[in-house]
């Protein structure tokens, strides 16, 4: 198992290195994350753990905005529904579908803590941010 | 092993980006030094050596995303040095075949909706629930030039539930509520919504939301402060 890993793994670097040379002749500026991605960091970067990225496009095609927003009881604020590990475990929230049943299992952590160290809690693409000058609103605490 | 490989990775393609970043910045200053006999040639005007001040660049605020639909290890809020980042879905890949727009995900989910080409769920666990779906359409006259803002809760209630908008964020009467294009921008009112995860306000979005024409005989109204004007 452990060669079979390590010759997977191989190509997957070697075809970083061959995305990484395409990327440089066509995105010499930096990309931006997918519209309406949320980076939830409230406490993961304090534990320790990396950010968590939400990907709202992959969900919606397979859910509607109803079965989280209504039915699941999330809030409309990126970090206003205060996601704990401790939640998630009890089946509230990300822990409702991703229990084994209606999708993978929490002992996945690094599907949902992907994001870089250190992002701020945010909505990628918002209009509030894309503004020339920006209208930042704090977080209410 | 792997930490060499990536190594190496990292070294090539950092080579690769310094040099080329400094030779576009370089690009224009060395065709100037090197070609100023045949530009005079062409143009007829006396060579000038360019001087441009580094403040004033053509575009000092407009920033173009190169690419709106970035796979996960290239979108600059993942993390590279996570594995798990590998095993995301690329968004390009879940598109492939859904019809387009210039803006948001660049996807017309209410069109890819409508065709057939998705089918989200619209309870957790049954596949089989049908969503509740009201037609209602409410016009909103809008005092400015641009077209009346007609309000559909066909694509809305296709995806959202009523108590997602009534009465939190509107009181579920006609004309009751106050709506601007500023609060819409901040993120309140239709800018929940839009401008977050729903089709945001982009020039090109505009007319999603303004779809009925203004009578052909309607004129903005006049500034009072200018028709009064004494010097005009
Ligand atoms: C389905 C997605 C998901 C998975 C899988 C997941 N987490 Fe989390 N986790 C979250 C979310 C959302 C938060 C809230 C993040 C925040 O606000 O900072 C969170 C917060 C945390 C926190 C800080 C808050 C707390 O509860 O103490 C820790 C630590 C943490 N996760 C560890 C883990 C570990 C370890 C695993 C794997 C066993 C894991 N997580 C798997 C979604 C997930
Ligand atoms: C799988 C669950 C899920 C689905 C489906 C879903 N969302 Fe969300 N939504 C979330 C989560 C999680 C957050 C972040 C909440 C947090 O950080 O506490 C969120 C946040 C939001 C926000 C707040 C953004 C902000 O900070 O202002 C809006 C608006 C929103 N969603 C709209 C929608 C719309 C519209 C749809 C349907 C097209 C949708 N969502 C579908 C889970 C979902
Ligand atoms: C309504 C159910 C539901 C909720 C709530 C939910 N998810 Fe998911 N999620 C899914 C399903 C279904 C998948 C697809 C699973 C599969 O491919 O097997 C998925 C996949 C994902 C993926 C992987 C996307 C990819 O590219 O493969 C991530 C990351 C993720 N969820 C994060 C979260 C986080 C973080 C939360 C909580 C904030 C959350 N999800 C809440 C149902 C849900
Ligand atoms: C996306 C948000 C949204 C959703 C979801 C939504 N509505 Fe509305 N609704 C509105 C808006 C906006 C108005 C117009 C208010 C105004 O003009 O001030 C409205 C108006 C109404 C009115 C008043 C009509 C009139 O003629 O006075 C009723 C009744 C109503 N909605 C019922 C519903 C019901 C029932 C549902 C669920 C099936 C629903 N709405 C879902 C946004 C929504
Ligand atoms: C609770 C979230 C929410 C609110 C609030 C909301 N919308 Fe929407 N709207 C959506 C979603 C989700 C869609 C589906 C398309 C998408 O996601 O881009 C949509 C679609 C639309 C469409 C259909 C576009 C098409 O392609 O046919 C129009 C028009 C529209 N909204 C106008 C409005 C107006 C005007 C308001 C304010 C009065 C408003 N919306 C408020 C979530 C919302
Ligand atoms: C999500 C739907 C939506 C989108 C997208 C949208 N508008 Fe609006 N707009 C509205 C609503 C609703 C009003 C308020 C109408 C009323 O007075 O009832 C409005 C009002 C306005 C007004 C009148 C001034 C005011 O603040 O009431 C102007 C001008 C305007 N919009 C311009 C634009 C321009 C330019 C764009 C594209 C960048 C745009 N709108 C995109 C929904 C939208």
């Amino acid at each position: 198992m452990g060669a079979k890993m390590e010759r997977t793994s191989v190509w997957k670097f070697a075809l970083l290195g061959v995305l990484g040379w395409v990327s440089v002749f066509l995105m010499p500026q930096p990309a931006e994350a997918e519209y309406a991605d949320v980076v939830i960091n409230n406490y993961a970067d304090a534990a320790g753990m990396r950010p968590v990225v939400f990907p709202h496009w992959y969900h919606r095609i397979r859910f509607r905005c109803k079965v989280c927003h209504a039915d699941l009881g999330f809030k409309f604020k990126a970090g206003g529904n205060k996601i704990t590990m401790a939640k998630i475990i009890d089946g509230k929230f990300c822990g409702a579908c991703h229990n084994g049943e209606v999708s993978w299992s929490v002992e996945n952590c690094g599907m949902c803590h992907s994001g870089i160290p250190g992002t701020p809690t945010h909505i990628s693409g918002s209009t509030v941010q894309r503004l020339v000058a920006p209208a930042y609103k704090a977080l209410p605490q | 092993m792997r930490n060499i490989l990536i190594g190496i990775t990292a070294a090539v393609s950092l080579s690769v980006i310094v040099p080329a970043v400094n030779a576009e910045e370089a690009a224009p200053l060395s065709l100037a030094a090197t070609t100023p006999i045949t530009s005079a040639e062409v143009t007829g005007s006396v060579p000038q050596k360019l001087n441009v001040s580094k403040a004033n660049v053509f575009n000092r605020l407009l920033k173009k995303i190169k690419d709106p639909n970035a796979a996960p290890p290239d979108d600059g809020i993942h993390d590279r040095a996570n594995d798990a980042v590998f095993a995301l879905q690329p968004p390009k890949v879940a598109y492939e075949g859904l019809p387009t727009t210039t803006f948001g995900n660049h996807v017309d989910w209410v069109k890819a909706l409508d065709d057939g080409l998705l089918n989200p769920r619209y309870d957790r666990v049954d596949p089989d629930v049908e969503p509740f779906i009201m037609d209602l359409d409410i016009v909103r006259p809008v005092k400015a030039s641009v077209p009346d803002v007609v309000f559909p809760h066909k694509p809305h209630t296709q995806w959202l539930h009523c108590s997602n908008c009534h009465p939190k964020i509107f009181i579920p009467q006609r004309l009751a509520n106050t709506i601007s294009m500023s609060a819409i921008i901040l993120g309140q009112k239709c800018g929940v919504c839009h401008g977050k995860v729903s089709f945001p306000p982009e020039t090109t979005s505009c007319k999603k939301c303004h779809s009925k024409p203004k009578p052909a005989d309607w004129k903005p109204p006049l500034s009072q402060a200018t028709v009064k004007n004494p010097w005009r």
